[in-house]
C-alpha cells in the first residue's frame, strides 16, 4: 500500500526479531522513523482542529456583528485555537522532525531511549483529546486566551482543569522529547561527527532541547498553581486572598518567551540546511550561526516581561526589557546574513523546498521587523493587545515555523516515502499558501495600528472592510493546507509519484543522503565510518 | 451555551448574512471616520490628541522607514542574487564561505542600530511614567463589564459614577445589524476631563485584568484587581475620544468601551458644578421609605445599567445565566434569599457581588424584578431591608 507504512519486514537485509505487526507496530513502536511519523501525523492533525477554530473565529469577524456564535463561544474558539496550535500542532510536529532526521543526520542506529520515546508520543493522545473534549463539558472550553491569565481562569469552568492536566501531559512528553534528544546528539554520534561538524538542523535541536528542559517545568508551576487557587484555597494569584495576578504574567512568559524561541529555533536549522543545498554551496558561517543560535536561546530567557509593558512595570524594568529584547534582533539579524550570504553567487534551483525556504526568509523577516517596533516599549504601549501584536506572531510562528516545516516536508518527505512528491503541486500549495497568508495576516497590522484590540468577537464598523479581507484569505489558506495533504503527503505515503533517488537533490549534504530512499527501517545499525567533513559514509 | 431553537435561528439568520454580505461585501460599510475614535480603513497609528501620542506616531514612522531601508537592502541584495545566480542561467557556484569581518561588521551593524532606536525610545518611557505632579487624578476601576470612574484628587473631587455601553448597541451586536460610526463606542455616561490639564489614570479592577486604552491620548495601563498602576496625559484640544478594553475579561470583553469627553476649562468647571448638584440631590436616604410604583421606576434604571447585559431586557437570561421571570427565589415571599445573591453573588462568581451598588438601588432593582414581567408579585422591598441584610 504504502511507502512509509509498508510493513518494514519487507526489506531484504533486515535481521528481524520479531517484529511487531499492524496495530502493535504503531502502539508499541519504538522506531525512531515509525514515532517520527506517528509525532507529524498527529501534529497535522491538530493542525487541522486548530485550522477549524480559526475558521470559526474568521467566520465571526467576517462582519460586525455578531452572526455564528455568542462572544463567550468565541472566546473559547480563540483560546483553543492558540493552546491547539502551540501545544498540538507546532511543538510535536518539530519533536517528529527530529525523530525522524536527527538519528539519520548524525549517524545513530535510533534515539536514546527508545520506550520512552513511545511513551512521549502516546502522552499526546489524552492530552489532545482533553483539549477538544473540553468543548463539551459544562460551561464550554477554556475561554481565559492561550495565556491563561489569573484570576480571569478562577471564573472558568472544568475545562480549565481538564486544560491544565492536558498541558501537564504535554508538558511531561516535550521534556522526555527533549531529554531523548539531548542524550542522543551528545552520546549516539558516528565517530568523527563532532559537535561541531554536526548538521545545523540537530545543532539548533539541541540547543531548543535545553531551553524546553529549562522552561516547561516553570509553565508546569504556573498552571499548577492555578489549579491550586481555583480548588484548594491558596492565593498565589487570587487577588481576594491576597494573591498576585502580575506574578502569573512574569513566571508564564518566563516560558512563555523561550517558548517561542523553542517554535522557531529548528525552523532555523532546517532553512539553514535547505538554503545551502539549493544554492550548490556552504552554508556561509556555520560556527557563526552555532553562536547565534546560543545567544538567540540565552537571550530569550531575560527578555519575557516584554509580553507585560502595559502591566504597569518600574522605568528601569521598562528600559531593561526594551534593551534586552532589541538585542535578539542582532543574532537574528546574523541568521538572515548568513542565508543571504549563502544563496549569494551560489547556483541555484527552485525546487518547491527552496521555493518555501525563500518564502520562509522573507515573510520571517516581516515579522522580525513587525518585531522590533513593539520591542520599543513605548511604541509597545500603543499596540500591546492590539491586532498588530496578532499580525506579529503569525508572521513568525505561521510563516516561519510552519512555512520551514513545508520546505523540510518537501525536503524530505522523498527521504521519508521513497517518491518524489509533485513539483507543480508543490509549488501550486507554495504559491497558494503564501498569498493568502499575506491576504489573511498583512491587513492585521493596520487594524492594530488603528487599535482594533485581539481576542474582540465584535468590533468598531470602521474596521469592517479589513476584516473581512483577512476572512477570506484565512479560508483560502486554511483550504491549501487541505490541498497539501490530499495532494502531496496522502499520495507520497501511498508511495504515488517517482521513485526517489538516495539523494534526490543535487546540493544536499549529510548523512541522511547516504541511506536508501526509503530509509530501510532500521539504518547506521553499525556505526558508520565518516569523511572528513563527516557528510559521507566512506567504506 | 445557547438553545437549541435561538442556535438555529443564529445560524439561519447569520447565513442570510453571509448572503447579503457577498454580494456587496464592501458596501456595508456606510460609516465614517470617528473623531477621536477610529478612521475607516485607518493605516496607521493616530497622531493623536496629546504631544506623547504624536511623538509615538512620529517615533513609528521613524522606525518604520529604518527597517524599510533594511528590508529593501537585504531584499534587493537577495532577489538580486536569486535572480542573477541560477543554474538555469548557467551561472557556477562560488566557494566561499566564513569571514570574520564580514562577521563581525554584520553583527556590530544592527548593534548599533537597535541600541541606537533604544536610545531613541528611552525618553518616551521615562515620560510616559512620570505621573508626578498631576492636576486631576482620576481612579479607573474595571469591572466585567463597564469602567468605573472615582474623581480622586483636583477640580471634580467627589464625583465618581459609572460608564457602560449604550445597551442598543450591545443588542444591535446581537442582531447582528450594526451601524452608526460610534457603534460599540458609545457609552451612557463618558469621562470628562479638561483640556490641558496633566490628568493622572489610577486603574485598578474589582474582578479580573482589564486595560484602560485611550490611542488617541497613546495611553494604555492595564487594571489589575488587588492593585493600583497609573499613566497619564494631557489632551491638548477639546472633543470626543475613544478606546477599548485591551486585555481579555471574560465574554463582554468587546463591550466596555472608553469615551473621554475632553472640555474648555470653563465647560469643564460648569459640568463639574452641576454634577456636584446632582449628588447632593440625588444623595439617597437609606431609610426614606418609597412608593412601589416609584421604586419600580428606579429599579428599571438600575436594572438596564447592570443586570440586562446577562438577564436580558425580558428577565429570562440565557443559559446558564438563570432566568429571573417566573423565578422562584425572585417571587418568593421572604426577601432574604434574592437579597443575599444580589449582595455576595452566586454560582461562583458567574452572578457577581453588587455589593457596589446603594441600598436604594439594590432594593429598586430588587422590587423591579419581582414586578416586571410575569413576576407581578407586588411586593416592596425597601432600602431598610437591604442595610439590614449588609449587616449579616
Amino acid at each position: 500500500m504504502s511507502a512509509v507504512l509498508d510493513h518494514p519486514g519487507g526489506h531484504a537485509h533486515e535481521h528481524d526479531h520479531a517484529q511487531p505487526h499492524g496495530w502493535r507496530r504503531w502502539l508499541f513502536a519504538t522506531n525512531h522513523k515509525d514515532i517520527g511519523t506517528l509525532y507529524l501525523l498527529f501534529s497535522f492533525t491538530m493542525l487541522m482542529v486548530g485550522g477549524l477554530l480559526a475558521l470559526g473565529i474568521r467566520a465571526e469577524l467576517f462582519q460586525p456583528g455578531l452572526q455564528f456564535v455568542n462572544p463567550e463561544l468565541f472566546n473559547q474558539f480563540t483560546t483553543m485555537h492558540g493552546l491547539i496550535m502551540v501545544f498540538g500542532a507546532i511543538m510535536p510536529a518539530f519533536v517528529g522532525f527530529a525523530n525522524w532526521m536527527i538519528p539519520l543526520q548524525i549517524g545513530a542506529s535510533d534515539m536514546a531511549f527508545a520506550r520512552m520515546n513511545n511513551l512521549s508520543f502516546w502522552l499526546l493522545i489524552p492530552s489532545a483529546i482533553m483539549f477538544v473534549g473540553s468543548f463539551f463539558v459544562p460551561g464550554g472550553a477554556t475561554a481565559a486566551g492561550w495565556t491563561l491569565y489569573a484570576p480571569l481562569t478562577l471564573q472558568m469552568g472544568p475545562a480549565m482543569d481538564m486544560t491544565i492536566f492536558a498541558m501537564h501531559l504535554f508538558g511531561a512528553s516535550s521534556i522526555m522529547g527533549a531529554i531523548n534528544i539531548i542524550v542522543t546528539v551528545l552520546n549516539m554520534r558516528a565517530p568523527g561527527m563532532t559537535l561541531m561538524k554536526m548538521p545545523m538542523f540537530s545543532w539548533t535541536w539541541l540547543i531548543t532541547a535545553y531551553l524546553l528542559i529549562a522552561v516547561i517545568p516553570v509553565l508546569a508551576g504556573a498552571i499548577t498553581m492555578t489549579l491550586t487557587d481555583r480548588h484548594f484555597g491558596t492565593s498565589f494569584f487570587n487577588p481576594a486572598g491576597g494573591g498576585d495576578p502580575v506574578m502569573y504574567q512574569h513566571i508564564f512568559w518566563f516560558f512563555g518567551h523561550p517558548e517561542v524561541y523553542i517554535m522557531i529555533l529548528p525552523a532555523f536549522g532546517m532553512i539553514s540546511q535547505i538554503v545551502p543545498a539549493f544554492s550548490r554551496k556552504k552554508l556561509f558561517g556555520y560556527t557563526s550561526m552555532v553562536y547565534a543560535t546560543a545567544s538567540i536561546a540565552i537571550l530569550s530567557m531575560i527578555v519575557w516581561a516584554h509580553h507585560m509593558f502595559t502591566t504597569g512595570m518600574p522605568v528601569t524594568g521598562q528600559l531593561f526589557f526594551m534593551y534586552a529584547t532589541m538585542l535578539i534582533a542582532v543574532p537574528t539579524g546574523v541568521k538572515v546574513f548568513n542565508w543571504v550570504a549563502t544563496m549569494w553567487r551560489g547556483s541555484m534551483t527552485f525546487e518547491t523546498p527552496m521555493l518555501w525556504a525563500v518564502g520562509f526568509i522573507f515573510v520571517f523577516v516581516i515579522g522580525g521587523f513587525t518585531g522590533v517596533i513593539p520591542a520599543m516599549a513605548p511604541i509597545d504601549i500603543q499596540l500591546q493587545d492590539t491586532y498588530y501584536i496578532v499580525a506579529h506572531f503569525h508572521y513568525v510562528l505561521v510563516a516561519g515555523s510552519l512555512f520551514a516545516m513545508f520546505a523540510a516536508v518537501y525536503y524530505w518527505g522523498p527521504k521519508w516515502t521513497g517518491v518524489m512528491y509533485s513539483e507543480a503541486r508543490g509549488k501550486f500549495h507554495f504559491w497558494g499558501s503564501i498569498i493568502t497568508f499575506n491576504i489573511t495576516f498583512f491587513p492585521m497590522h493596520f487594524l492594530g495600528l488603528a487599535g482594533m484590540p485581539r481576542r474582540y468577537a465584535d468590533y468598531p464598523m470602521q474596521f469592517a472592510d479589513f476584516n473581512a479581507i483577512v476572512s477570506v484569505g484565512a479560508l483560502g489558506f486554511g483550504l491549501m493546507q487541505v490541498y497539501f495533504f490530499f495532494f502531496v503527503v496522502l499520495p507520497m505515503m501511498r508511495g504515488q509519484g517517482e521513485p526517489a533517488p538516495q539523494r534526490p537533490w543535487e546540493g544536499a549534504e549529510g548523512l541522511e543522503w547516504e541511506v536508501p530512499s526509503p530509509a530501510p527501517w532500521h539504518t547506521f545499525e553499525n556505526p558508520p565510518k565518516l569523511d572528513a567533513s563527516a557528510t559521507r559514509v566512506v567504506g | 451555551m445557547k438553545t437549541k431553537s435561538s442556535l438555529q435561528s443564529r445560524l439561519v439568520a447569520g447565513a442570510a448574512m453571509l448572503g447579503s454580505a457577498l454580494s456587496a461585501p464592501w458596501a456595508l460599510a456606510k460609516v465614517n471616520d470617528l473623531p477621536g475614535g477610529p478612521g475607516v480603513n485607518q493605516l496607521n497609528l493616530t497622531p493623536g490628541a496629546t504631544a506623547m501620542s504624536l511623538h509615538l506616531y512620529d517615533l513609528h514612522n521613524f522606525v518604520m522607514w529604518v527597517c524599510l531601508v533594511i528590508f529593501v537592502g537585504v531584499f534587493g541584495v537577495m532577489f538580486y542574487s536569486i535572480l542573477k545566480h541560477r543554474k538555469s542561467l548557467g551561472y557556477k557556484a562560488a566557494n566561499f564561505h566564513e569571514s570574520v569581518t564580514i562577521e563581525i561588521l554584520w553583527t556590530l551593524a544592527p548593534f548599533l542600530i537597535v541600541v541606537a532606536l533604544g536610545a531613541l525610545a528611552t525618553r518616551a518611557v521615562v515620560a510616559q511614567k512620570d505621573t508626578s505632579n498631576a492636576d486631576i487624578t482620576i481612579k479607573a476601576t474595571g469591572y466585567q463589564w463597564k469602567w468605573g470612574y472615582d474623581y480622586l484628587n483636583g477640580e471634580g473631587q467627589g464625583i465618581q459614577f459609572l460608564s457602560t455601553l449604550d445597551p442598543a448597541h450591545r443588542a444591535m451586536s446581537d442582531a447582528g445589524a450594526p451601524e452608526g460610526d460610534d457603534y460599540l463606542l458609545k457609552v451612557d455616561n463618558p469621562l470628562v476631563v479638561p483640556v490641558d490639564r496633566k490628568i493622572r489614570i489610577v486603574t485598578t479592577a474589582n474582578d479580573v485584568i482589564h486595560a484602560w486604552m485611550v490611542p488617541a491620548f497613546g495611553v494604555k495601563q492595564d487594571a489589575i484587581p488587588g492593585f493600583v498602576r497609573d499613566t497619564w496625559f494631557r489632551a491638548e484640544r477639546t472633543g470626543d475620544f475613544y478606546g477599548q478594553c485591551a486585555e481579555l475579561c471574560g465574554k463582554e470583553h468587546a463591550y466596555m468601551p472608553i469615551h473621554v469627553k475632553v472640555l474648555s476649562q470653563e465647560d469643564y468647571t460648569r459640568w463639574v458644578d452641576e454634577e456636584l448638584k446632582k449628588i447632593a440631590a440625588a444623595a439617597d436616604d437609606p431609610s426614606k421609605v418609597w412608593e412601589l410604583d416609584a421604586l419600580i421606576a428606579r429599579g428599571e434604571k438600575v436594572y438596564a445599567a447592570n443586570c440586562a447585559v446577562c438577564h436580558r431586557n425580558d428577565g429570562k437570561g440565557a443559559a446558564p445565566i438563570k432566568p429571573l421571570d417566573g423565578s422562584a427565589i425572585v417571587r418568593d415571599d421572604d426577601h432574604s434569599k434574592q437579597m443575599a445573591i444580589v449582595l455576595n453573588g452566586a454560582a461562583g462568581g458567574a452572578m457577581p457581588a453588587w455589593k457596589q451598588l446603594s441600598d436604594t438601588e439594590l432594593a429598586a432593582v430588587i422590587t423591579y424584578t419581582k414586578n416586571a414581567w410575569s413576576n407581578k408579585t407586588g411586593q416592596l422591598v425597601q432600602p431598610a431591608e437591604l442595610s439590614a441584610a449588609r449587616g449579616k
